[in-house]
């Protein structure tokens, strides 16, 4: 259960780029997570939901993007997405992979309602 | 409605941190490997009969990561290894900063080893880089065949693996050979080592590559 300590960093994230009085504003933050990152997206959004109750960001959903595993094969020089139990080339079955996505977690978006449209 | 790009690694902290423990390590020479496995696999007992095995032929330091008490770190200090316990009060993963806060209470010098033993979870240990040289994974013949299948991220991650308790093989459903190529599938380039913490099989070889490791001069 680390999501909550993921939670926790992409919170900390948003906290430094957005200036306190507009965390109000905060539509969605999008997180790109690959197939690999070992994160259960609904896990992390429940997470995330709990550290932020209470908070000017309350409403504010975590949109998560999920990222392929996809792989170089060495061998043939191929591009696929694989899955992560079947790691060999589905072009020449070779096993000598380079990961290109699937690793990722990263803070990729932060949206923002505009202060004009929050006014009643 | 206006959108902000950020492209931030969720744990850029944690792989700070991270790249300041390696630098530390380089400083020293210091090959450090980052033990993981499920719990009960055995970390432990393979570290007790390695120090055991090596008999001072290496200089060894042992940072011990659990979610509750110093058990461990009593059983290793035992063998006269300087050895610190790091608690993490529930959490399920070591992180840099908590190695890095370990780290003022060994004294690095002249050591040639340190092996971090992390808290037992096959999941979580994966994300969080410690400022390791490679991540060592253990998984024993109890807990079946089919571990690198169920555990994907972990075995692609590790450079070397270890199965341990090899002389339970008569008396469990485990069948080696499938366990080394579901493991050898999910990552061709691990480096495999059988051994018995019970018997002592296996545990010489381990302990000549743990030698060569950290002996080689860069």
């Amino acid at each position: 259960m680390h999501e909550l300590s993921i939670a926790q960093n992409i919170l900390d994230i948003v906290r430094e780029k957005i200036p306190q009085g507009e965390e109000a504003l905060v539509r969605a933050v999008r997180i790109k997570i690959g197939a690999m990152a070992g994160v259960v997206p609904d896990s992390l959004a429940f997470c995330f939901s709990a550290i932020t109750h209470g908070t000017p960001l309350e409403r504010t959903a975590l949109e998560i993007i999920n990222v392929p595993l996809t792989v170089h094969c060495k061998m043939c020089g191929a591009e696929s997405s694989i899955e992560q139990t079947l790691f060999f080339c589905p072009s020449c079955g070779g096993f000598e992979l380079d990961v290109l996505t699937g690793r990722e977690m990263q803070v990729s978006e932060i949206e923002l309602d505009d202060e004009e449209e929050n006014r009643p | 409605m206006s959108v902000i790009t950020i492209e931030r690694k969720v744990l850029e902290k944690n792989d700070e941190v991270a790249r300041q423990n390696r630098a530390l390590f380089g400083q020293h020479r210091l090959f450090v490997c980052n033990v993981v496995s499920s719990p009960g696999s055995g970390k432990t007992s393979i570290l007790e009969r390695s120090i055991e095995h090596l008999g001072g032929r290496l200089k060894i330091a042992v940072i011990e990561g659990d979610v509750q008490t110093d058990l461990d770190a009593q059983r290793v200090a035992r063998y006269g290894v300087p050895t610190v316990q790091i608690v993490t009060a529930g959490g399920c993963h070591l992180e840099a900063a908590l190695v890095r806060d370990a780290l003022k209470n060994i004294d690095l010098t002249g050591i040639q080893l340190l092996i971090i033993e992390n808290v037992g979870n096959l999941v979580c240990p994966s994300n969080y880089d410690l400022g390791e040289a490679m991540k060592i994974v253990v998984a024993s013949t109890t807990e079946g065949d089919d571990k690198p299948l169920k555990y994907p991220a972990m075995f692609r991650n590790a450079s070397v693996l270890i199965i341990n308790k090899i002389d339970l093989l008569p008396y469990v459903p485990c069948d080696l050979a499938r366990l080394r190529s579901n493991a050898l599938q999910i990552n061709p380039a691990l480096t495999v080592f059988e051994v018995s913490c019970i018997t002592g099989a296996g545990i010489p070889a381990w302990c000549e590559w743990l030698v060569a490791q950290s002996t080689r001069t860069v």
